[in-house]
């Protein structure tokens, strides 16, 4: 499973609010968390982004492992931070982080790609009078939700291929094959694109 | 009624680059089930993707119900589809209803009723719609592949070696599943023992079909080929 969360299906009242909503909650935060440069308005933001997880009743599961990333990302960033520009910085710094990421995850958390999709879709809509497909850009934002899954699995098998031969600190022996599974990836999810007629105009 | 399509290659080669990989293919398949079999890189995997035009031929033509596949690919792959070896790529939403009812997109259903089809398909394999697809096991992600295909309802699917990755009792349940439907299949693979019910077998090597009978003689001669 990934630390980002993928939809976890519920019937609070932020699963059944309108995808296009949450989408603008998010967006709007994600720009306020970065032109806000106070740590305690900062530290207010994380609190409701809290309790949007307490209110979508997101289970322990869920929550556990993105805690987890969260926690290992925030020492190794405050770390460099505070080295380059203090401790108060580093703490606005990661805050931000934080707030970001799990909004952003409470987000995937409680809408269904699919919708995301069909939002996404809805608003590119007047583009279509410039050329620009709607359902192609849908598509591709569906395909780069789905990527983190996707990519998060071939890295552990890589990463316990790479340890099955005594290889496990080898960045040869992460990278390399990473890189080859995740084109020939791409390679097979074009071709099955194509036969599901999703390149048809 | 019984998926019956007619396929026709004419006179079909293909080269990758400047090396041949498909030469002087001539057919006609109207059975319902067709199965090739041939060593890796005998050319029967690019023959199977002709039929839904992912692989246009270098020469000749291919047509399906008289449709030619190079200048008519959209409509030939409404009629015709296809089924991958590795279920992993062809998944595209992260659970098994959004992933069926992503292959609904453009046929004029509202999301309620692309949802409501996909649930039902799936319910027909004993799949749970809002399982994410990535955490099924291989058998059910195959099937989830499969289901993805035949909730448009084509009349021919092609499966390029879908069995590969399944142990026995889920090859054989595959296969099951298969020789069941009403679609025409064509069947690409390496599971010899699991083509006894079918109609008919063409046999690759180097390119070409070096055989082409009824299952017994035909993987008799291809069991020769292979020493």
């Amino acid at each position: 499973m990934t630390p980002l969360g993928l939809y976890e299906p519920g019937g609070s009242v932020l699963h059944r609010a309108p995808a296009g909503a949450k989408l603008l909650a998010v967006v709007a935060l994600a720009t306020a968390v970065v032109l806000i440069g106070s740590p305690w308005w900062l530290g207010g933001l994380l609190a409701v982004v809290l309790a949007g997880y307490v209110v979508a009743r997101v289970p322990a599961r869920r929550w556990l492992p993105l805690v987890r990333t969260l926690v290992i990302v925030s020492v190794v960033v405050f770390g460099v931070q505070w080295w380059l520009l203090g401790a108060s910085a580093a703490a606005v710094v990661c805050l931000r982080l934080v707030t970001a990421l799990a909004a952003a995850s409470l987000f995937t958390l409680t809408t269904r790609v699919d919708d995301v999709v069909s939002t996404v879709e809805r608003v590119a809509r007047p583009l279509r009078r410039f050329g620009v497909r709607p359902e192609t850009i849908g598509l591709l934002v569906g395909l780069t939700v789905q990527a983190i899954a996707t990519l998060s699995g071939i890295a552990g098998e890589v990463r316990a291929a790479a340890k099955a031969r005594g290889a496990d600190r080898s960045p040869t022996a992460f990278v390399v094959p990473f890189l080859v599974r995740t084109l020939r990836h791409a390679d097979q999810l074009g071709e099955a694109l194509a036969a599901r007629g999703a390149g048809d105009p | 009624m019984d998926g019956r399509a007619v396929i026709e290659f004419e006179n079909v080669g293909h080269t990758y680059d400047t090396t041949p990989v498909v030469s002087d293919v001539d057919l006609r398949l109207e059975q319902r089930r067709v199965a090739f079999v041939g060593a890796n890189g005998s050319g029967k995997s690019t023959v199977a993707r002709m039929i839904n035009g992912l692989v246009v031929p270098s020469r000749g033509r291919v047509r399906v119900n008289g449709l030619d596949t190079a200048s008519e690919g959209r409509k030939v792959r409404k009629q015709v589809g296809f089924v991958f070896t590795n279920p992993d790529s062809q998944i595209v939403m992260p659970t098994a209803g959004e992933d069926v009812a992503f292959s609904l997109r453009g046929s004029g259903l509202s999301k309620k009723d692309r949802a409501a089809r996909a649930a039902e398909v799936l319910g027909e394999y004993g799949l749970d719609p809002e399982h994410p697809a990535h955490q099924l096991s291989g058998g059910q992600k195959q099937l989830l592949a499969l289901c993805s295909m035949l909730v448009l309802d084509p009349d021919v699917l092609v499966c390029d070696e879908p069995t590969t990755l399944l142990d026995l009792r889920n090859k054989r349940r595959f296969t099951e599943l298969l020789t069941g439907l009403r679609q025409q299949i064509v069947l690409v693979t390496h599971d010899l023992d699991l083509l006894d019910d079918f109609d008919r077998v063409l046999v690759f090597d180097a390119g070409r079909v070096v055989a082409d009978d009824e299952p017994r003689p035909a993987l008799r001669y291809y069991r020769e080929l292979v020493g």
